[in-house]
């Protein structure tokens, strides 16, 4: 019933063309980019894009070409948001919904450390993990997901509570039904329209955590090529080669903004309260 | 609301206890200690400076005990020392903490300035040709990094000298239009994505609220529509905009770090990466810690402005 929905909704179908576009992108750069992306040519540093030399969004300071590079970027981008929010979701749905199920000291505890994880700013606590994890490609994953963890819980938290009062909940209860059967058969599946709204715009956030992490020079470390990377290493020369900072940030940008009308999107379709109101 | 504000100021507690439980354990976690990392490898210590060595870095006792040492220390003020320069880190953290404060607080004030009026703008004409921009628009702003919207500005604005007076940081109490000058881009480049935030939160819930009953009463009874829309309409869906703007001071706090480091602005943030890139534990731990405490006051204010803006919130704990 959802999925005709979706393809009604204009905002949501145009974020999933751009999720697909990138998709696409990452499957054709795994068979062929137009320049190895970690060839460095000494007699081509910063060269302007043009159509004429091959480079169509430039070079950088190391004579690399820039889409190539982008290219075979969207793979990093895509994976540690996905694993990311992969991580950071099932943790914080498992706690959250646990804790809604049970209440009481279970609810208080768990929601606790929720409470704690979430007294720091997401970008500070993305920092300080890898300051404390080191940084690599793996650890850029752990720190997000940990980020997302409290938000998860709160969220599954919050609809299970507000569903574990209902009448087939009751029903399920007296047909003998046991407490996992019900939280896992009955509640979660009832509770997942907040659930998706926040894995999409989770999504997104990942992206720009994961480059600002590497812009930071503590995320995904050169010579593999990540926007936020590129971007880090464009800052010295970007007032020469405009273009090196340019393309990498405009890749950042439109596949945020993919996830982003993919989320607003579905929070459409799904939030009847919301629904009414448009 | 006595009560209420009593019960807040007692929650800040364990939270904060839980912060610096975090914030002390997970340095404990960095394989070798801080003691291991200032000696570094060439340098040797006769077993007796060892001795005096690790006393002075507090690595002779158990580290429960060095937990609530440390806890100890930071509530009355003392943070430690840097390991690379051996200050004392609070002094140079309250000398950074004014430029991020107010950082944050003009791209928070510059947040609310462009979002509240697109956002009202954009619900009272719903669904038509400006309200759709304002709406692409208001995504846009979510999908850009802070950090990549400051680098374009300093791109673009080195070549136009004087609008970004470049150079040290003037404080505001000593040159105040210096000092605005100076943080204005920075402010928009953080603020930017927020003003974003506020817009879509007073789109939907002016939405909301433009629906309800009392609206149609105030409209039948021939009020004129500014004052509909101002004094009946605004004034209750500002309530969510508080709460989010609120909660994401902390999020304006947390873009300051990068947006200092473009800008090449001496704040907190800077202060951090440094301390990041150097291993310097003592400052990173003081800075996460100062941080979080700031983030969860901010918070607890938002919700005592709540409180205050929305009786129901003050009842609803009479009754309990």
């Amino acid at each position: 019933m959802t999925v005709p929905r979706l393809f009604k909704n204009g905002i949501a179908v145009t974020g999933l063309v751009i999720i697909v576009l990138y998709v696409l992108i990452i499957i054709v750069s795994f068979f062929w980019l137009p320049f190895d992306p970690s060839e460095m040519n000494s007699q081509r540093l910063l060269e302007a894009p043009s159509f004429t030399s091959g480079h169509l969004f430039g070079t950088d300071e190391f004579g690399r070409d820039i889409l190539s590079r982008i290219m075979k970027g969207t793979t990093v981008s895509l994976v540690i948001s996905i694993a990311a929010t992969a991580l950071g979701a099932s943790f914080g749905i498992l706690m959250g919904i646990w804790a809604g199920y049970l209440g009481g000291r279970w609810d208080n505890g768990i929601m606790r450390i929720a409470d704690v994880l979430f007294s720091f700013p997401s970008l500070l606590l993305a920092i300080f993990v890898m300051a404390i994890l080191g940084e690599n490609t793996y650890n850029v994953i752990i720190a997000i997901g940990i980020v997302y963890i409290p938000q998860f819980a709160r969220i599954s938290r919050g609809s299970i509570i507000a569903l574990k009062s209902n009448e087939f909940v009751r029903a399920a209860r007296s047909n003998g039904a046991g407490r996992t059967y019900i939280l896992f058969r009955h509640l979660l599946p009832n509770s997942m329209a907040p659930i998706i709204v926040q894995i999409s715009l989770s999504l997104s956030v990942a992206i720009l955590l994961e480059s600002a992490l590497s812009f930071l020079g503590l995320g995904v470390q050169p010579p593999e090529p990540s926007w936020g990377n590129m971007l880090s290493s464009a800052r010295k020369v970007m007032m020469l080669a405009p273009w090196t900072a340019i393309y990498p940030g405009l890749a950042i940008v439109t596949l945020v903004l993919g996830f982003n009308l993919l989320g607003d999107g579905l929070r459409d379709i799904l939030d009847p309260r919301l629904r009414n109101v448009r | 609301m006595g009560r209420y504000v009593v019960r807040r100021l007692l929650s800040l507690i364990p939270v904060l206890f839980g912060v610096s439980l975090i914030v002390f354990f997970l340095v404990r976690l960095i394989p070798g200690t801080a003691l291991e990392m200032y000696l570094g490898t060439q340098v040797e210590a006769t077993p007796e400076q060892m001795e005096e060595l690790k006393r002075i870095f507090g690595e002779d006792k158990p580290v429960p005990i060095l937990y609530l040492e440390w806890l100890g220390d930071i509530l009355r003020g003392d943070f430690g020392y840097s390991l690379r320069t051996g200050r004392m880190v609070l002094p140079d953290i309250l000398s950074r903490l004014p430029l991020s404060l107010e950082l944050t607080l003009f791209s928070l004030i510059l947040a609310l300035l462009i979002g509240i009026p697109l956002g009202i703008a954009s619900s009272l004409r719903q669904n038509s040709f400006g309200d759709f921009v304002s709406r692409i628009g208001g995504l846009l702003g979510l999908s850009l990094p802070q950090f990549w919207l400051a680098a374009l500005m300093v791109m673009v604005f080195s070549r136009f000298r004087g609008w970004i007076p470049m150079g040290n940081y003037v404080s505001f109490f000593d040159s105040p239009l210096q000092n605005i000058k100076m943080l204005f881009f920075p402010s928009l480049a953080i603020g930017i994505g927020f003003a974003a935030v506020v817009m879509r939160y007073t789109r939907n819930s002016m939405l909301e609220v433009l629906q309800m009953d009392y609206i149609r009463t105030a409209k039948a009874k021939g009020l004129k529509k500014p004052s509909v829309i101002y004094f009946h309409a605004l004034k209750n869906a500002i309530l969510p905009v508080i709460t989010v703007t609120g909660f994401n001071a902390g999020y304006l706090l947390g873009g300051a770090i990068v947006i200092e480091e473009v800008f090449a602005l001496p704040g907190m943030g800077r202060l951090a990466l440094y301390a990041i890139y150097q291993r310097d534990y003592p400052i990173i731990q003081a800075v996460v810690m100062v941080i979080a405490t700031l983030f969860v006051v901010v918070n607890l204010i938002t919700d005592l402005v709540y409180a205050l803006a929305d009786p129901r919130i003050r009842l609803d704990d009479v009754v309990r």
